[in-house]
C-alpha cells in the first residue's frame, strides 16, 4: 500500500467538531426529545414554605381527574424504603417530603399522567396541609443558640452545624503573623449562584416488568456512578441497569448530583410497569437543583514591609441548605478549598470551615470549577489586591514578587498540594503586555485627575483540577479513575469508547485526535462514544475539568497499549525483529529503511488477516488512568473598567485573558471554553444572584430574575496562551473548561474596586450591581466624588 | 381546534387543544424536536421559530396563534439537502458547544441576514440579545453570523432560505 506524507490532525490541530453536523440542523438528541411508547409525564409538586410540617396531604381529588394515572407521595415511596436518598455527601435527602419541608422548592409529591398538561393540573388539586416553622436563611443564624434545628430527622443532629475542617500548619501560621510588619484582612461573601445549564434536568425511566432492564435517559455529567448510586439505593441489579446520558444541553456541574425527581420517575415507571418522563421546568431548576458557592469567607494576609507573603489564613462559613449533598471527593470537607494560597509562594497558611444548614436548597455544586477552587482563587486574588493598596504597591509587582518561581516546580504548597508545573511570571508578563499595563495606569492617574474612574484588576489564578489520585480521592468509596476502549476495525476506522460525558465540550473531537496523535488515524476516522453504560468502560463521569486529565490520558495510554501489539504485527509484516520497527505518524518502518513500511491501516487488516502465530487476532485495548498527580492550569486576567461616579455603573473596557493549560488538544476549542467560562465569570461579578428574603422565598427563579448575559452586555475577550506541559500527564495536557470562571470573578472585581481604591473603597460583594457600586462610592472618603 | 399550519414549507393540520403551547405542536405533534425549551418566560429563545419570517419564542404562543400562517424551525433552515450558509458557519467559526441554543440562534441570525448581510458586530449582538448561550461566550456565535452574512454575498444568495413563504 502505498504510504503518502498526509498530515495527522493530532493535538495542536484546530479540528472542526465532529458533533456539529447533527447539531446545526437540529438534530441533536436531547433527553426530552426521547419518546417511548406508552410513555408517561411526571410533574412534581413543590413546597410553597422553605420550613414547614406536613399535616396531611389529600390526593384524592388529583387522583380522580381523567388522565391521571398516578399520585405519588412520600409515604408510598417510603414503602419502598425511597423516600430517602443518600447524598453525594454521605448526608441524607428527602426524595419526596414525608415530615416537613426544609426548603422552598422541595419535592412534595408527583403526579403521572397521560400527558404533561394533565399532570400539571393535578397539581393544583393536591392539597397539603403545612404549619409554617421560622424559616433560617443565613448559615450565621442557623448556628446561633436557640436557632431551629432544621435537620430533626437525624437522631444525633442537635443543632444546624454539618462540619469543622481545618487544613494546614496553625502554630506556623501564627509565627508568621507574629513576625509580620503588616497585615491585610478581606471579609467578603461569595454569593449563591447557580450554573443555569440552558437544558434543565430531567429523564426518561423505562423499566421493562417482564425483563427487569431498566432503562434511563438522564441528564447527567457522571452516568457511571449514577449507575451504581442507582444500584445502591433501589436495590436494583447493576447489571440491569442501563443509564443513557444523551446530548446534554450544557451542565457546568448542575448536572454531577442524583435529584429526587430522577429516584421518582424511575420508582414510578417500576410501579406502573411503563416509561415515564420527567423534564423539569426553569423555575424548579433554579429553586431546587445543585447551586454554587455561597461561602462567607476571611481572609488574612502576613507581609513584609517589602511586600514578601510570610502567611495567610482562611476560614469561612459555607451555607449548605437542608441537605448536605455538595459535590466533592469524600475526604474533603470544602472541597479543594485549601489550594487558597493560589499561585503566591506561601511559607506557612492555615484553613479553617465550618458547614450549617440553612433552609435553602441542597446541593452545592462546583459550578464550573474544580470543587471549590473558584472561592479559594476570589478570596487570595483580591486579599493580595487589596494588600497592594496598603502596602503602596502596583498590584502587578506584588503578586510578581511572591509567585512561585518557575525553579520551584513541583511546589508543595502550604496546605501540601504538590503543584506540577508553572510559569507564572511568564503568564503575567505577556498579560500585561497585551493590556498595555503601564500605559493604562497612566491613564488612570489622569483620568482620576478628571474625576473619572478608571480601574484596572488583575487575578493570576492557579487552578487544580483532574481529580485525582486514587489514593486520596473518592467519591463515596469509589475511586476518581476513568476509563478508555479502543477497537481498530479491520478497514483502519476506530471506535474509542469513554467513561466521560461531553455537556458541549467536544470530546468526539478532542478525543479522536487523542488518538490521531498516538496512532496516526485521522479524527473522522475514530467515533468517539459516551454516555451509554451498557457500551462504554466505567469511570467518574466530567466534571471538575477532569475528563482530559484522566480519561484523556487513558485514551492516551490505551492508544499506546494498541500501538505497542501494532508494532509486533508490523514486524511480522515487515519480516523483521521487532525492535527493528519504528512508528512515526501513522507509519511503521524498518529502522535505517523509512521506504519499507506498513500504515497503521495495514497493521489493522492484517490484525484480523494475517496476525503473527502465538498472537491473538484483533487490535484494541482498555485502560483505566490512575492520575498520579493533579494538573495545575493558571493564568493572568487582566480586566479595564470604567466607572459612572454618578450612577456607579461600570463598564468593561478591555479583557485580556492569558491561560496556560499545558499542551492544547485543540485550539480553537480551548478558545471556545474560555469564552464561556469568561462569560460565566462576567455574569457571576455582575449580575447572577440566587437570594432569598426573610421567610426563606427564592429570590431570582427564573430567568427573569436570575440574570444572565447575554450578547449585548458581554465584554470582548482577548486571549493569549503560554504552555507549561503538565510533567506527568502522557501528553502534558492539564484540563481548560473551568479555569476562566474559576479566574475572572476576581479579576471584575478588582478592576471595580481598584477605579474606587483611591477613595477607600476595599470591598463590595458579588454581584456588582450599579446600586452596590453607587452606594460604596456614597459611603466612601470622597462621598460626593468630584464632577 | 383545527388547525393549519405551513411547517417549513409543507402544509400539515392538526386537532389541538386551544392552550398547546407553539413550541409542543412543533414538538410534540409535529415531531421537530430541534426548537427547545429552555426558560418559560420568553428569556432564553432556545425556542425560538420564524412565525410568516419574524423570529418569535414559541414558548409563549398558542399553536392556534399559527393557524393558517408559516412556521421555519431549524429543520428548515437547509434547502434541498444544502446547508443554509449561516449553518455552515456556525459549524466553521465554533459558534456552538452543547447546541442546544444553537437552533434558536440561527434562526434569529438567519432573520438578521435578510436584513443585511453585512451587520457589524453590535448589528449582531443586539439581534440575537434575546436568545441565549451560556457555553460560547457570544464571540464566535457572533464571528459566525457576519461570516455567513460575507458567504451570503458572495453567493449572491438569490433567495433567502427560510423566508416567509
Amino acid at each position: 500500500m502505498a504510504t503518502e506524507a498526509t498530515e495527522i490532525r493530532g493535538v495542536g490541530h484546530s479540528v472542526k467538531r465532529k458533533e456539529d453536523d447533527r447539531f446545526i440542523r437540529g438534530k441533536g438528541t436531547y433527553v426530552d426529545d426521547v419518546k417511548l411508547p406508552g410513555m408517561l409525564h411526571m410533574a412534581i409538586l413543590r413546597s410553597p414554605f422553605a420550613h414547614a410540617r406536613i399535616r396531611s396531604i389529600d390526593t384524592s381529588k388529583a387522583g380522580a381527574l381523567p388522565g391521571v394515572i398516578a399520585v405519588v407521595t412520600g409515604e408510598l415511596m417510603a414503602q419502598h424504603k425511597l423516600a430517602w436518598m443518600p447524598t453525594i455527601s454521605a448526608d441524607t435527602q428527602a426524595v419526596l417530603a414525608t415530615d416537613k419541608v426544609r426548603f422552598q422548592g422541595q419535592e412534595v409529591a408527583a403526579v403521572v399522567a397521560e400527558d404533561p398538561y394533565i399532570a400539571k393540573d393535578a397539581l393544583e388539586l393536591i392539597e397539603v396541609d403545612y404549619e409554617p416553622l421560622e424559616a433560617v436563611v443565613t448559615p450565621q443564624r442557623a448556628l446561633e443558640a436557640g436557632a431551629p434545628v432544621i435537620r430533626d430527622d437525624k437522631e444525633d443532629q442537635k443543632d444546624n452545624h454539618i462540619f469543622h475542617w481545618e487544613s494546614g500548619d496553625k502554630e506556623a501560621t501564627d509565627k508568621a503573623f507574629a513576625q509580620a510588619d503588616l497585615t491585610v484582612s478581606l471579609d467578603t461573601f461569595y454569593p449563591r449562584s447557580h450554573p443555569a445549564p440552558l437544558e434543565t434536568c430531567g429523564c426518561v425511566a423505562d423499566l421493562n416488568p417482564a425483563t427487569g432492564q431498566a432503562t434511563i435517559w438522564m441528564t447527567s455529567q457522571a452516568p457511571h456512578a449514577i449507575r451504581t448510586v442507582f444500584a445502591l439505593v433501589a436495590g436494583l441489579p447493576e447489571e440491569n441497569i442501563r443509564i443513557i446520558s444523551p446530548d446534554i444541553g450544557g451542565g457546568f456541574g448542575n448536572k454531577v448530583p442524583v435529584y429526587p425527581g430522577y429516584v421518582v420517575a424511575t420508582a414510578a415507571s417500576l410501579l406502573l410497569g411503563r416509561p415515564v418522563k420527567w423534564i423539569e421546568e426553569r423555575s424548579e431548576n433554579l429553586i431546587s437543583t445543585g447551586f454554587a458557592r455561597d461561602f462567607y469567607m476571611k481572609g488574612e494576609l502576613a507581609l513584609k514591609r517589602d511586600g514578601t507573603m510570610l502567611g495567610l489564613r482562611a476560614s469561612l462559613l459555607a451555607d449548605e441548605g437542608a441537605f448536605h449533598a455538595d459535590a466533592q471527593p469524600s475526604k474533603l470537607k470544602v472541597g479543594l478549598f485549601h489550594i487558597v494560597t493560589g499561585s503566591y509562594d506561601f511559607p506557612a497558611a492555615h484553613v479553617v470551615a465550618d458547614g450549617a444548614y440553612t433552609n435553602k436548597a441542597p446541593g452545592g455544586v462546583a459550578y464550573r470549577c474544580s470543587f471549590r477552587v473558584t472561592e479559594a482563587s476570589y478570596l487570595i486574588e483580591r486579599l493580595v489586591q487589596n494588600a497592594a493598596y496598603e502596602l503602596g504597591m502596583d498590584p502587578a509587582d506584588l503578586r510578581l514578587k511572591n509567585f512561585i518561581k518557575p525553579d520551584q516546580f513541583p511546589y508543595r504548597s502550604a496546605t501540601g498540594f504538590v503543584y506540577d508545573s508553572g510559569d507564572y511570571h511568564r503568564a503575567a508578563k505577556l498579560a500585561m503586555e497585551k493590556l498595555g499595563y503601564d500605559e493604562l495606569r497612566k491613564e488612570q492617574e489622569r483620568a482620576r485627575d478628571e474625576g473619572k474612574l478608571l480601574g484596572v484588576g488583575m487575578a493570576s489564578f492557579t487552578e487544580i483540577v483532574g481529580a485525582g489520585p486514587s489514593a486520596d480521592y473518592d467519591i463515596l468509596g469509589l475511586k476518581m479513575n476513568d476509563g478508555a476502549e479502543l477497537r481498530i476495525h479491520p478497514t483502519g476506522k476506530a471506535i474509542l469508547k469513554l467513561s466521560v460525558q461531553t455537556q458541549g465540550q467536544g470530546h468526539e473531537t478532542t478525543f479522536a485526535q487523542i488518538v490521531a496523535e498516538e496512532l496516526g488515524i485521522q479524527p473522522e476516522d475514530v467515533k468517539v462514544m459516551h454516555g451509554d453504560t451498557d457500551n462504554t468502560p466505567y469511570g467518574l463521569g466530567t466534571y471538575a475539568s477532569r475528563s482530559t486529565p484522566v480519561s484523556g490520558a487513558a485514551t492516551a495510554m490505551v492508544s499506546r497499549k494498541v500501538r505497542e501489539k501494532a508494532t509486533k504485527i508490523a514486524a511480522h509484516l515487515l519480516e523483521v525483529a521487532e525492535e527493528d520497527v519504528q512508528f512515526e505518524k501513522g507509519r511503521f518502518f524498518v529502522k535505517g529503511a523509512p521506504d519499507r513500511a506498513k500504515t497503521i491501516q495495514d497493521v489493522a487488516f492484517a490484525a484480523y488477516t494475517n496476525f503473527p502465530a502465538g498472537t491473538e487476532a484483533g487490535l484494541e485495548g482498555v485502560h483505566y488512568y490512575d492520575p498520579p498527580n493533579l494538573t495545575f492550569p493558571f493564568g493572568t486576567y487582566l480586566v479595564a473598567v470604567e466607572v459612572d461616579p454618578d450612577t456607579g455603573e461600570w463598564n468593561v473596557r478591555r479583557v485580556v485573558a492569558v491561560d496556560d493549560c499545558g499542551v492544547r488538544i485543540n485550539p480553537m476549542i480551548v478558545e471556545g471554553q474560555l469564552h464561556g467560562g469568561l462569560t460565566e465569570g462576567f455574569g457571576i461579578a455582575k449580575m447572577q444572584l440566587i437570594t432569598f428574603d426573610e421567610a426563606g422565598n427564592c429570590i431570582g427563579s427564573n430567568f427573569m430574575d436570575y440574570l444572565l448575559p447575554t450578547a449585548w452586555e458581554t465584554p470582548r475577550f482577548e486571549l493569549g496562551e503560554t504552555v507549561t506541559p503538565s510533567p506527568h500527564h502522557p501528553i502534558g495536557a492539564k484540563g481548560v473548561g473551568e479555569s476562566a470562571t474559576v479566574g475572572s470573578p476576581a479579576a471584575f472585581v478588582n478592576a471595580v474596586i481598584d477605579a474606587l481604591a483611591h477613595l477607600g473603597v476595599r470591598n463590595i460583594d458579588m454581584p456588582l450591581t450599579s446600586s452596590k457600586v453607587w452606594e460604596a462610592i456614597q459611603q466612601s472618603s470622597a462621598g460626593a466624588p468630584a464632577g | 381546534m383545527q388547525i393549519t399550519v405551513t411547517v417549513n414549507g409543507t402544509e400539515r393540520t392538526a386537532d389541538v387543544e386551544p392552550r398547546l403551547l407553539l413550541v409542543h405542536l412543533i414538538r410534540e405533534v409535529f415531531g421537530l424536536t430541534g426548537t427547545h425549551v429552555g426558560c418559560d418566560t420568553t428569556n432564553c429563545g432556545a425556542c425560538t421559530v420564524r412565525l410568516d419570517g419574524t423570529p418569535v419564542k414559541s414558548c409563549t404562543l398558542f399553536g392556534v396563534q399559527a393557524d393558517g400562517r408559516s412556521v421555519t424551525t431549524v429543520e428548515g433552515l437547509a434547502t434541498n439537502g444544502q446547508l443554509h450558509p449561516i449553518q455552515a458557519a456556525f459549524k466553521e467559526e465554533h459558534g456552538l458547544q452543547c447546541g442546544f441554543c444553537t437552533p434558536g440562534m440561527m434562526l434569529t441570525g438567519a432573520a438578521l441576514l435578510e436584513k443585511t448581510t453585512d451587520p457589524t458586530e453590535d448589528d449582531v449582538r443586539w439581534a440575537i440579545s434575546g436568545n441565549l448561550c451560556r457555553c460560547t461566550g457570544y464571540m464566535n456565535i457572533v464571528k459566525a453570523i457576519q461570516a455567513a452574512g460575507r458567504a451570503m454575498q458572495d453567493e449572491k444568495a438569490p433567495e433567502p432560505a427560510g423566508a416567509a413563504s
